[in-house]
C-alpha cells in the first residue's frame, strides 16, 4: 500500500527518455581509450565503461551531445537516425 | 545505464538534454560513505525527479515545499539524534539538502539561515543556474549583472539586470559553520575532494556549485561542460574554500581570460555585445576582477 504522497522507486515505471532524442553519440570503437571523462559528464548516467570501452544506453540516452564535447580523442560523434 | 552511479540518483528522469545539475547529484552523493537521507527544495530537480508515478530517487527523499528544505532536513536530522539516542537506529546516517539558487538565495534564504545557525549536522548543496529557470527564466538575487532575463528584459534603454549578484558565500560564512566551499560541475575532481571533506566533517557544511541551464542561457545543449569551465577560467566563478574561517583558493590562472569569453557563449548575454552595451561588460570585468582581488586578499 502507497501512503499519502509516498512513491517508491521503482525503474520499470520510468519513462524511456531515449525518446527525446532526434541525434545519437556513437561510439568509434578502434579511437575511444575508456577514459571514463563522459561518463562522468552524462546527464542521465547513460554510459559505462566496459573491457576499457565506452558503451551508451539508448534507453535513456538523450542524445545531449555533451559526450561528444569532452571526448579529449574525439571518439564519438553524432549521427543523425 | 551505469550502475555505480546510480545507486542514489537513477536514469530516467525528466531534466532537460543537456542539463548540468544531475552531474553534482551523482558526483556529490557519490562521495557518501554511509546510507543518505535527501531533503529537495522546489526548483528543476525536485520537478524533474518525482513525477508521479515514478520517482527516480533510490535513497529516503523528502521534499516539503520551496522556502523550507533547510528546516525540513533539520527536523529529519533531528529525529534521528533521538532515536539514535534511544537505540532504536544504529547505523550512522548522512543528512543532505539540495537547493536552487531560487530556494537558496531568495525564498529558503531564513530557513537555511537558521539551519546553520542551531548546528545540524547536514550538508547543503546549492546548485546554481543564475534565475528562476523551471518557471521559466526569471531573475533572481543570484542572477549576474547584465544578465537577460524574463523580468529583467533588454530594450532600448535597459540592458538586463541592472543590480550586482548578491554574495551568499559571505552570508553563509558569517555563521561561522565549520566549512563551506564554491565548486565547479566542470572541475568534478575538485567537486568530488569538497564533497568529501564536506560530508565527514560533522555539522553543518554548505557547497555553492556552478550548473549551467541550457535553455534559459540560451546555449546548445552539448556546452554546458565548457561553458562551466570558462566561468572559472574568467575568474566569473572562482573555486574556492573556507574552512574554519580560513580562505583557500583551489583553482588560480596568471592569465585568467577576458569575461567576454565567457559572454560569448550564451544568448542571455547576446545583447551586450551591441556598441551602447560596451560599458556594461566593462563593468562586469570590474566587478569580477575586484570580488577575485578581495579573495585572494583574504586568502593565504
Amino acid at each position: 500500500m502507497e501512503h499519502g504522497a509516498v512513491i517508491k522507486h521503482n525503474q520499470k515505471k520510468s519513462p524511456k527518455t531515449g525518446e527525446w532524442r532526434y541525434m545519437h553519440p556513437e561510439i568509434d570503437k578502434n579511437v575511444c581509450i575508456g577514459c571514463g571523462v563522459c561518463e562522468g559528464f552524462c546527464p542521465d548516467a547513460a554510459i559505462k565503461i566496459k573491457n576499457g570501452k565506452a558503451i551508451i544506453d539508448y534507453e535513456y540516452c538523450k542524445g545531449c551531445g555533451v559526450c561528444v564535447t569532452v571526448c579529449p580523442v574525439k571518439a564519438i560523434i553524432m549521427k543523425k537516425k | 545505464m551505469n550502475k555505480e552511479l546510480t545507486k542514489h540518483y537513477s536514469s530516467g528522469h525528466s531534466a532537460c538534454a543537456g542539463c548540468a545539475f544531475p552531474s553534482i547529484v551523482r558526483t556529490v552523493l557519490g562521495e557518501a560513505t554511509t546510507p543518505v537521507v535527501i531533503a529537495n527544495a522546489t526548483g528543476c530537480l525536485e520537478v524533474t525527479s518525482t513525477l508521479y508515478p515514478y520517482s527516480n530517487w533510490k535513497t529516503p527523499y523528502i521534499h516539503n515545499a520551496f522556502e523550507n528544505v533547510a528546516a525540513t532536513i533539520s527536523g529529519v536530522e533531528k529525529a534521528y539524534e533521538v532515536l539514535r539516542r534511544k537505540g532504536k537506529i544504529k547505523k550512522k546516517i548522512k543528512f543532505v539538502a539540495f537547493g536552487g539558487d531560487g530556494g537558496t538565495y531568495d525564498i529558503g534564504l531564513q530557513s537555511l539561515s537558521g539551519a546553520l545557525e542551531r548546528g545540524h549536522n547536514f550538508l547543503y548543496v546549492l546548485y546554481d543556474n543564475e534565475g528562476y529557470m523551471n518557471t521559466g527564466n526569471q531573475r533572481s538575487s543570484a542572477t549576474p549583472y547584465g544578465a537577460f532575463t524574463e523580468t529583467t528584459p533588454v530594450g532600448k534603454i535597459s540592458f538586463g539586470k541592472t543590480e550586482v549578484r548578491k554574495n551568499l558565500m559571505e552570508i553563509v560564512k558569517a555563521h561561522q559553520i565549520p566549512y563551506l566551499a564554491q565548486a565547479n560541475v566542470a572541475f568534478q575532481s575538485d567537486l568530488k575532494k569538497k564533497a568529501q571533506k564536506a560530508l565527514s566533517i560533522e555539522g553543518p557544511t554548505f557547497l555553492s556549485v556552478f550548473s549551467p541551464c541550457t535553455n534559459n542561457w540560451k546555449f546548445p545543449t552539448s556546452q554546458y561542460v565548457n561553458i562551466a569551465k570558462l566561468a572559472t577560467e574568467t575568474n566569473f566563478w572562482p573555486l574556492y574554500e573556507i574552512e574554519k574561517g580560513k580562505y583557500k583558493i583551489n583553482w588560480a590562472t596568471d592569465e585568467p581570460k577576458p569575461i567576454e569569453k565567457f559572454l560569448k557563449t550564451q544568448g542571455r548575454f547576446k545583447h551586450l555585445f551591441k556598441n551602447k552595451n560596451k560599458e556594461v561588460i566593462v563593468e562586469m570585468q570590474a566587478i569580477v576582477n575586484r570580488e577575485w582581488e578581495r579573495l585572494a586578499n583574504l586568502s593565504e
